[in-house]
């Protein structure tokens, strides 16, 4: 098939971008999004232009990298997939796809498609983990968990930290994220220790950060591809709640 | 003598590592403080060994070439972690994992090692549960197990298919909270280009950030290089876009060598290609196959849809070969026998390439197990039919979701349709019992060295692997080398040994981009993986092999007179990073092909044409090939072997049979 895209072009985080047009022909509806993207810079780089920059690398939905805001949506049209696992075939021949970079204050471009998510990393690192060193654990089978929290708290941890949520949501919030991280502790009984100073810190870096506040819109719910749901966020805010009654 | 020291420690096998352990020399605290650790990789073992050395208190550097450490291709790993545990009581021990795990890797790998690998294994499931991993669990609250492929006892953990995210995000938190406390300084969007060595010892790397295209300097006292295997060689793999080489082969060429580049596992069950936009192949874990029969119909060139053709008409020919382990063969024997398959014309799908992976029964015999337990005793088809899928949903089914996203066709429905491909790489930097490479100072944890998996790794001992090194072995041995260095102050960066290491990294840069030809660096990389997947990989032979290394010649000469780098050095410019990496591929392909070539037997996933029994079965040839073969980098495109025989002192070695 042959469509016409539109892609956003930006050099760096200091000058302006626009969207750029390119036409691109003999699309096979087997092709993976990102592959589409690999024969439209094969054409690039021989013409002698730039190739267009864009985050990815495990290609199968798991690693993150990829974030791409397809016709107005993080990821493209498809429910719980990622940029990597859309295929051509959720388009038609002539279709005109629109693709931008994430965009939201804490989000900085890089270059073309490619932001900085590097506040993710600083929001973990105020305590989505566990403080323990090496070599403090007990045997694995000592600690029973019910089998209903290990799933919800494995369901939590299945966050990939793509950025979706806050890409979709109109105030650039991250608490679909942050939620996501402190549920799957906070239902472990390991994690309880630590809850209350966990949530705070982490609540603390998300704002600094300058991700914006949560009005409940849900949209994140629904853009983010591994299904995480907003139940993380109403466990977080309880989380947070009974955090600053304590202290 | 070889100058391949292994230091294995005296004494009986049980008893090396507990030993060594209590006998290796310690760091003092306040030493620590002052002593520096470059770790190159984030992923598994790159996460667990950073963490664990900075809780030690030693000052630690990380480095890793994503956005984000949490993104390391550990992450991809679906199916399950390996830990003599014996949650189940049917008999596993650690000396029956360190047996499978010699068997499985056709003995190949060095006893002590895999002995002790067996033995921490259950101390990785302890922390990893201690760190918040949600692992998968029974109703009553313990840890689940499942089996996998070359055992007959369940010892795999895991955590849906998604095991290698869940520990990997483990580690990861366990890194962030070190960043967080400021005792590991984390520099991502980073890519190491070269090893600086001073007076014989690593002492640092050359590392390029890839936003502002600047080349740094960093000093460590020592440098683990954890970063993963070199299955892109092939271009087609499993492996992430960006899994590369280039850190263990700038290693290589400053001294460090390369232990059994041949060694590459062929998965059984990917997802086969579909085209040639195709840019990487994407796995369907093992574990399927505890519940997925392999089929191809028993007629050639069969073209009736898979649900046409009766029962009788299947040829579930690993059942048929391989009785007692069945579809639960090792990794190397399912791939050749459904090579084997497909080139004598039963293959199936549009491409002829492909077997299938069937649930029909598995969602059948579920079916009727979860009826009985909601009180049905006469369950209709459909409600065997719904009971079942939810089950195998339960199990795998971000998996099934997987296969449908790609094929566009549901596998509750239809069989999978199935094809080998380039997974893992049980070949890398040779290393010592310490996890040493050949350079004094500079180690090689995870998938990035050989040491643990022979000829061919076992499923769900890759997690296992890079945990144990990163978590319980290196923070023990880094010390035999580190207490002797607490006297070395940090060496300046304006030392020589940097000036000119960043020289060379500048040199291949500039190099790169003044060729200006015609051709996009994928086009190279395509071409290579051809040759490499032709006539090294799943079968080999002696015409191939030399007609391969010709050919990689000639392709490396192209590559340097017609490559066509766009954009600037400073600049994110990642046509430039490919550029590099595949550089560095073409000429680790050379050597890999020289390696194949040497290794005139079948071993694991070495698979010699000339070396076979009379039922096409591999046929290893003991008294030749016991050895660990370690290229040296002589320069110049030369290498010279240096052989480290390997002892069977605990186990027999004998014929590998899974019939
Ligand atoms: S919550 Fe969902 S959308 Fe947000 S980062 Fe995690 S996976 Fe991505
Ligand atoms: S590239 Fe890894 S999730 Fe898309």
């Amino acid at each position: 098939m042959n469509l016409t895209l539109k892609i956003w072009r930006q050099k760096n985080d200091k000058e302006t971008g626009k969207l750029v047009t390119y036409p691109v022909k003999d699309i096979s509806p087997d092709m993976s999004f990102l592959e589409m993207f690999d024969v439209l810079n094969e054409e690039l780089i021989t013409k002698g232009d730039e190739p267009i920059a864009f985050d990815h690398d495990c290609r199968e939905g798991i690693c993150g990298m990829c974030s791409m805001f397809i016709n107005g949506r993080p990821h493209g049209p498809k429910r719980g997939v990622t940029t990597c696992q859309l295929h051509m075939r959720s388009f038609k021949n002539g279709d005109t796809i629109v693709v931008e970079p994430w965009r939201a204050a804490a989000f900085p471009v890089i270059k073309d498609l490619t932001v900085d998510r590097s506040a993710f990393d600083r929001i973990i690192s105020k305590g989505g983990f566990i403080s323990v060193n090496t070599g403090n654990a007990q045997d694995a089978n000592n600690i029973p968990i019910p089998k209903p929290d290990a799933d919800a708290s494995f369901e939590a941890a299945a966050c990939i930290g793509c950025g979706a949520c806050v890409a979709t949501c109109k105030n650039s919030s991250a608490m679909l994220f942050v939620s996501a991280k402190v549920s799957q502790l906070a239902l472990l009984p390991q994690g309880r220790v630590e809850a209350t100073t966990r949530v705070k810190n982490m609540v603390a870096q998300m704002d600094e950060e300058g991700f914006g506040n949560c009005t409940n819109t849900g949209a994140c719910e629904i853009e983010c591809p591994k299904g995480i749901s907003l139940e993380n966020i109403a466990r977080m805010n309880r989380e947070y709640f009974v955090a600053n009654i304590k202290s | 003598m070889s100058k391949l020291d292994s230091k294995i420690p005296e004494g009986p096998l049980e008893q090396k590592w507990e030993k060594y352990k209590s006998s290796v020399a310690l760091v003092n605290p306040a030493n620590k403080r002052s002593l520096e650790v470059i770790v190159v990789g984030s992923g598994l073992a790159g996460a667990s060994a950073a963490s664990s050395l900075a809780e030690m208190g030693y000052k630690v550097k990380v480095f890793c070439f994503q956005d984000s450490a949490r993104r390391a291709h550990s992450i991809a790993a679906q199916g399950g972690i390996n830990a003599a545990k014996n949650y189940q009581n049917d008999g596993d021990s650690t000396y029956r994992l360190f047996y499978d795990t010699i068997k499985g890797g056709d003995y190949r790998a060095r006893e002590a090692n895999v002995y002790r690998l067996a033995s921490v294994s259950a101390n990785i499931i302890d922390q990893c549960v201690a760190m918040g991993v949600p692992l998968a669990r029974e109703y009553g609250g313990m840890l689940s197990n499942r089996s996998f492929g070359g055992t007959q006892v369940q010892r795999t953990f895991y955590a849906a298919g998604q095991t290698g995210q869940q520990l990997l995000l483990g580690a990861y938190s366990g890194l962030q909270r070190q960043v967080g406390l400021g005792t590991i300084e984390m520099f991502a969007r980073h890519e190491m280009l070269e090893v600086v060595n001073i007076e014989g010892k690593c002492r640092g790397i050359i590392a390029r950030d890839l936003i502002s295209g600047k080349l740094e300097r960093h000093f460590g006292h020592a440098v683990l290089l954890c970063t993963g295997g070199y299955g892109n060689v092939f271009y087609l793999s499993t492996n992430a876009m960006g899994s590369n080489v280039t850190a263990a082969w700038k290693a290589t060429k400053k001294g460090a060598f390369f232990g059994n580049p041949c060694f590459t596992q062929i998965h059984p069950t990917c997802i086969p290609v579909s085209g040639d936009h195709q840019s990487k192949l994407t796995l369907m874990s093992e574990s399927l196959r505890n519940d997925g029969r392999i089929w191809v119909p028993k007629k050639q060139g069969d073209t009736r849809k898979a649900n046409e053709i009766p029962e009788e008409e299947r040829d579930y020919y690993l059942e048929r070969r391989y009785p007692a382990f069945g579809n639960l063969v090792p990794r190397d024997v399912a791939s050749r026998a459904a090579k084997e398959r497909c080139d004598a014309g039963f293959g199936v799908g549009t491409s002829k390439m492909a077997v299938y992976l069937d649930f029909k029964s598995a969602i059948a015999r579920y079916g009727h197990s979860k009826a009985l337990t909601q009180g049905i005793n006469n369950p209709s088809a459909q409600q065997l039919k719904d009971f079942g899928k939810l089950v195998v949903e339960e199990k795998y089914g971000n998996l099934f979701e997987m296969y449908e996203q790609i094929t566009g066709e549901n596998p509750y429905e239809l069989p999978m349709r199935i094809y080998p491909a380039v997974h893992y790489t049980m070949g890398g930097l040779w290393v010592d019992y310490n996890l040493m490479t050949t350079v004094p100072g500079l180690y090689a944890l995870g998938e990035a060295n050989f040491s643990d998996h022979g000829a061919n790794r076992l499923g769900a001992s890759a997690l296992m692997q890079g945990l144990a090194d990163g978590y319980f072995v290196i923070p023990y041995t880094i010390g035999a080398y580190l207490s002797k260095e607490i006297a070395t102050k940090a060496i300046s960066t304006d030392h020589e040994a940097f000036v000119s290491a960043e020289k060379d990294a500048q040199g291949i840069i500039d190099k790169l981009f003044a060729i200006k030809g015609t051709k996009s660096v994928d086009h190279f990389h395509k071409r290579l993986g051809k040759i490499m997947w032709d006539k090294c990989g799943m079968a080999r032979n002696e015409k191939g092999l030399k007609e391969a290394i010709a050919e990689i010649r000639t392709l490396r000469e192209e590559f340097w007179k017609d490559v066509r780098v766009p954009g600037s050095a400073n600049d994110f410019n990642p046509e430039l990073e490919k550029a590099g990496r595949v550089a560095d591929f073409i000429e680790l392909g050379e050597l890999m092909c020289m390696d194949a070539l040497n290794r005139s037997e079948s071993c694991g996933g070495h698979f010699r044409e000339e070396s076979q029994t009379e039922e096409g079965e591999a046929l290893r040839k003991d008294e030749e090939f016991a050895y660990v073969a370690a290229w040296e980098n002589k320069g110049n495109h030369t290498y010279e072997l240096h052989k480290e025989e390997l002892k069977f002192e605990a186990i027999k070695i004998a014929a590998r049979s899974y019939k």
